[in-house]
């Protein structure tokens, strides 16, 4: 294990946490001012990534498709908090869960019918595409540290967002007390609308900056919804800023245990069972870990009220 | 005022029967009772029916509708009359699929399932596998639901997810019982009398099974245990004051629930032939989710309802187009937002107030 | 009277007669969607050509999509076999999933024709009379750039493939040929898609080069990933890591790259140059392997089909074993165990016409019969 290895791997770990924040940070903002659950959050995700690569495909500009699928996931976004949110905000969980994994199936299945089965390949922008050398002798792709960039910089921006405008302080209020806020005079229905497509939005850059770096296709924000919710409960739901540290608590567990506990694992059995073995282990590693938070933090690390 | 051995007063359009009627709850009148029994009789008679027509492929189909709903049964009884949102549901249902698995195939290789501390052999009969199924999925409720009823609302639904993924991973990792591919059984369990190959047969044994555990709802839903578990659902301040605890019955409630899931995936296991770790997935607990919803949550046949119709248009639509889950989630949307009874609902009337 | 009697006896005949040919019914279970879905399109494009230039109409194909899942797999084959009463099946690309649909389906007498899968299982002790693979082995490929890789002198390569049956009979087929002292071995999950974590072992390892297993989008992803790392290796694999849709996608990364397979679209005989051109105009794109074997496994249906009927099982099988047809690979044959005896060629990845293509360049093994045939005991 050389120090470049670890500083390499410990940037995979730093990137797939950024990747992750852009997902939690708007699925708990909707859950934290709107008590919502969101399954959909996962297309929103695609949604953003299908859009950008066929814009950057149709005009050979990966920046205009960056944009343009962030815009029309918050566009989605809104249409659908339009449609059919409002229509279950104060209904129970079950309601909820039911709802947006119906809107999970019409979007899978409407994707596949637009774009059909196969996968689209986007490529990185030139601009990004080679690889910088790093103190400690690594050497890391420039995209991927534009992504941890990006993410970042979306962080300090959320929280001079959150901290520092009049539709933070609004988003603040909506958290610790919906109806006050209306009696003040607050438009609910539109600071929800706008909080919802803020969220789609992010979820929509996140899935286009990941699709120039894997793949474009129907599902691929399944597994990715799924780790979001776990690091929403490990932040503690509503808070921006549990969303940030649980999102890089979780994708540094998630890298680094695929990688170190495969090789634990090497030391006993062969090669293929070390792998599915280790692999597996990290995996449940993190859900255990969001167990034992839960058991000493029951609302998570940093529960947005109380 | 509560009489001793039936706290809650019978309403009084049961007409004062210790039982309840066949509605599931309490005095949801005979329209209710009327569609559960067509709908008990059309399940047996579709495959007979196909079979007169020399189709036995379509009593394999009824098979598959009849363990689904089962499935949903046992969730009906933690989501639908206990309020426990359970997104890891799917766990017992795989647990129960791999136990029979394991065991059919460790009968067929004659060789010790587990060796230490005690060693169990395989077998190849249904009910005892079935038994263990129950047992094995017993035992994990009662560690998931003792941990995940420390929390309530979003926080329980994360947790049963969770937990459902992590047996997931487990089994994905697990290379011994197939791993991701899966374990596949080469032969199907006998069931004493009869040849479990016949398809006909082998739906006999999945309706049978599914009628028992209908009838166990019933009467569990029917004494003061199910009374609790209700008031556990809408009010447990309240339910607290007249000096039950909650939790006790909601995990009762949860264990029982996962034993009747557990049993329809051992049987789904034999209908298949094959045990795979998407039985576990967080995509198969939607799919239970869906049946009792599509049917009616707290409805007793309400899976049965929705199992048919979720299996009925897999078949029927998957048939005319692959897009087939587009209009599955329109209904789906359409039966939550507009329909909150589901399919007994609408026709039977009568929603839950809470 | 008797005219107009022995007319309509005449016409009954006519019409007895062409109802006498029975319908084949061929099911075809192949992966049309996700990120392996070029394999199956290409398998099925290839198959549903070869049976359109046959014109024949006695033949029924039933083309269902698997999505990559067993389960799914498992449930759409009992759903042929039991409903639809097909002859024959076919159509399986991955491994796993042929695991679990292959031996149930022998076992009920339906034949099998893999176009693709060829999982050292069922080559070996688990051969059955009724299975047949008309593409090859899984180990074979990867078995033939373990020994080029060994006889062009490089000494440490780092191997990584699918955590799954075919990506383990590839490193155990490179192995065989290989011999001993790689750098590294890592078996990734299958359909994963992210591998900076890999990228940063083998950067990190003593490493010399590269030989990677990754079908389909995996392939695609990794490529993509690992041009952009900097990490300036020779990349070697078998050709399912670079066919012409790997290289449509990945562009000019791929430039240089070596890889084996048992056909290549300029490979020099009659039936090859027909079959590359008419799928050229048929689809509009150049053919993979994956739609040669396609291609391959309908001709050998239908030649059998000219000799036996699936009914009447021994002559079917005994037709199939003779392999009468024209293959695109030139002369084809079987070895004991249903699998073919081929040469294995290797190929280079060149610049093309608008996007890299792949030139044969030379023969990695010659007449290479499986690892496995040994242990079948048909």
């Amino acid at each position: 294990m050389t120090t470049a290895l670890l500083i390499e791997q410990l940037l995979n770990g730093l990137q797939f946490g950024v990747m992750l924040f852009l997902m939690a940070a708007g699925l708990t903002l909707v859950f934290g001012v709107m008590g919502l659950i969101n399954l959909a959050h996962g297309s929103l995700y695609m949604a953003g990534a299908f859009v950008c690569a066929t814009v950057t495909g149709s005009t050979g500009s990966f920046w205009l498709g960056l944009g343009a699928g962030a815009l029309a996931a918050a566009a989605l976004g809104a249409l659908v908090e339009i449609g059919v949110m409002r229509r279950l905000y104060g209904r129970g969980h079950l309601d909820q869960v039911l709802a947006t994994f119906a809107l999970i199936l019409i979007f899978s299945e409407g994707t596949r019918m637009v774009f059909g089965a196969q996968p689209l390949w986007l490529d990185m922008p030139k601009s990004l595409s080679g690889h910088v050398s790093l103190p400690g002798g690594a050497v890391y792709p420039v995209f991927r540290l534009a992504i941890i960039g990006a993410g970042l910089a979306v962080a300090a921006g959320l929280y001079v967002l959150i901290q520092r405008t009049r539709l933070g302080m609004r988003i603040r209020a909506g958290e610790s007390d919906r109806e006050m806020i209306a009696a003040l005079g607050v438009d609910i229905a539109r600071l929800y609308t706008v909080v919802f497509a803020l969220g789609a939005g992010l979820a929509g850059l996140a899935g286009a900056m990941i699709g120039a770096l894997q793949s474009v296709e129907v599902g691929m924000g399944e597994p990715v919804l799924i780790l979001a919710f776990v690091t929403i409960v490990i932040g503690g739901i509503g808070s921006i800023r549990g969303a940030l540290v649980g999102a890089l608590l979780v994708g540094m567990v998630d890298t680094m245990g695929r990688i170190f506990l495969p090789v634990l694992f090497g030391l006993f059995t062969d090669p293929a069972s070390a792998t599915s073995i280790g692999s597996a282990l990290a995996s449940m590693l993190i859900y255990l870990m969001m167990a034992a938070i839960l058991a000493v933090r029951p609302k998570g690390l940093f529960p947005a009220h109380g | 005022m509560a009489e001793p051995g039936n706290a809650i007063p019978d309403s009084p359009r049961s007409g004062g029967s210790p039982l309840p009627p066949l509605g599931g709850g309490l005095g949801r009148g005979s329209v209710e009772s009327w569609l559960n029994a067509a709908l008990a009789v059309l399940l047996l008679a579709a495959p007979l029916a196909a079979i007169g027509l020399g189709e036995p492929y379509y009593a394999n189909l009824a098979s598959r509708v009849a363990i689904l709903a089962l499935a949903g049964v046992g969730l009906n009884l933690a989501l639908g009359y206990g309020g426990m949102i359970s997104f890891g549901h799917a766990a017992f249902f795989g647990i129960g699929g791999y136990v029979a698995g394991i065991l059919a195939q460790g009968a067929f290789n004659a060789a010790p399932v587990i060796s230490w501390p005690v060693e169990v052999m395989g077998s190849d009969s249904m009910v005892p596998i079935w038994l263990a199924a129950m047992a094995v999925s017993g035992v994990a409720a009662v560690a998931i639901g003792a941990i995940s009823l420390r929390t309530s609302g979003v926080y329980f639904i994360m947790i049963t997810l969770a937990f459902a993924q992590m047996i997931y991973y487990f089994a994905i990792s697990w290379p011994a019982y197939g791993g991701e591919d899966g374990l596949s059984i080469t032969v199907r369990n006998g069931f004493p009398g009869l040849d479990t190959y016949d398809p006909l047969s082998f739906f006999l044994i999945c309706y049978g099974v599914l009628m028992l555990a209908l009838a166990l709802s019933w009467r569990i839903m029917g004494t003061r245990f199910g009374a609790a578990l209700m008031c556990a659902r809408m009010n447990p301040e309240r339910l607290a004051t007249v000096g039950i605890e909650p939790t006790p019955v909601k995990l009762a409630a949860f264990v029982i629930s996962a034993m009747i899931t557990g049993l329809a995936g051992a049987l789904f296991a034999d209908l298949n032939g094959f045990v795979s770790p998407s039985m576990l997935s967080w995509h198969t607990s939607g799919q239970i989710m869906i049946f009792v919803i599509l049917g009616g949550v707290g409805r007793l046949f309400g899976p049965v309802a929705g199992a048919a119709l979720y299996v009925l248009m897999e078949h029927v639509l998957g048939g005319l187009t692959v897009h087939w889950q587009l209009p599955l989630g329109l209904i789906l949307l359409g039966v939550v937002l507009f329909a909150r009874g589901g399919l007994v609902g609408m026709v039977a009337g009568g929603a839950r107030h809470d | 009277m008797r005219t107009l009697l022995g007319g309509a006896l005449i016409a009954a005949g006519l019409a007895l007669s062409g109802a006498a040919q029975a319908e084949v019914k061929i099911g075809m279970i192949t992966t049309l969607s996700g990120g392996g879905s070029h394999l199956g399109i290409d398998v099925r494009d290839g198959f549903t050509l070869a049976l359109k230039q046959a014109g024949r109409t006695d033949v029924k194909l039933i083309v269902k999509d698997d999505a990559r899942k067993p389960d799914l797999a498992k449930q759409i084959a009992d759903e042929m076999i039991q409903r639809d009463k097909v002859d024959i099946m076919t159509g399986i690309i991955w491994s796993n999933l042929a695991m679990a649909v292959v031996p149930p389906t022998v076992r009920q007498g339906v034949f099998y024709l893999s176009p693709n899968a060829g999982p050292s299982a069922l080559a070996g002790k688990g051969c059955h009379q009724n299975y047949f693979n008309v593409a090859w082995q899984n180990n074979d490929l990867h078995a033939a750039m373990g020994g080029y890789m060994k006889s062009a002198g490089l000494a440490k390569p780092f191997i990584l493939a699918p955590n799954y049956p075919a990506g383990t009979d590839a490193l155990t087929g490179f192995k065989s040929l290989f011999g001993e002292g790689v750098a590294g071995e890592i078996y990734t999950k299958l359909g994963q898609k992210d591998y900076a974590a890999e990228i940063a072992q083998i950067r990190a390892s003593q490493a010399d080069s590269v030989f990677f297993f990754l079908p389909g989008g995996m392939g695609i992803a990794f490529m993509k990933q690992y041009a952009g790392a900097g990490v300036e290796l020779p990349v070697y694999g078998p050709a399912f890591s670079f066919d012409e849709v790997i290289l449509g996608a990945v562009g000019d990364a791929a430039l240089g790259v070596k890889n084996t397979s048992q056909w290549a679209y300029d490979l020099d005989n009659a039936a090859n140059l027909a079959f590359v051109e008419s799928f050229r105009a048929e689809y509009g794109r150049t053919p993979t392997l994956y739609a040669s074997q396609g291609f391959d496994t309908a001709n050998l249906i239908l030649s059998a089909l000219d000799t036996a009927q699936p009914s009447d099982a021994d002559a079917f099988r005994a037709a199939l074993e003779a392999a009468e047809f024209t293959s695109v690979r030139g002369a084809f044959r079987f070895g004991p165990n249903h699998h073919p005896i081929q040469n294995i060629y290797v190929r280079e990845v060149v610049p093309g016409d608008g996007k890299p293509t792949n030139k044969l360049v030379g023969i990695a093994i010659e007449n290479r019969q499986d690892a496995f045939a040994a242990e079948c005991k048909m």
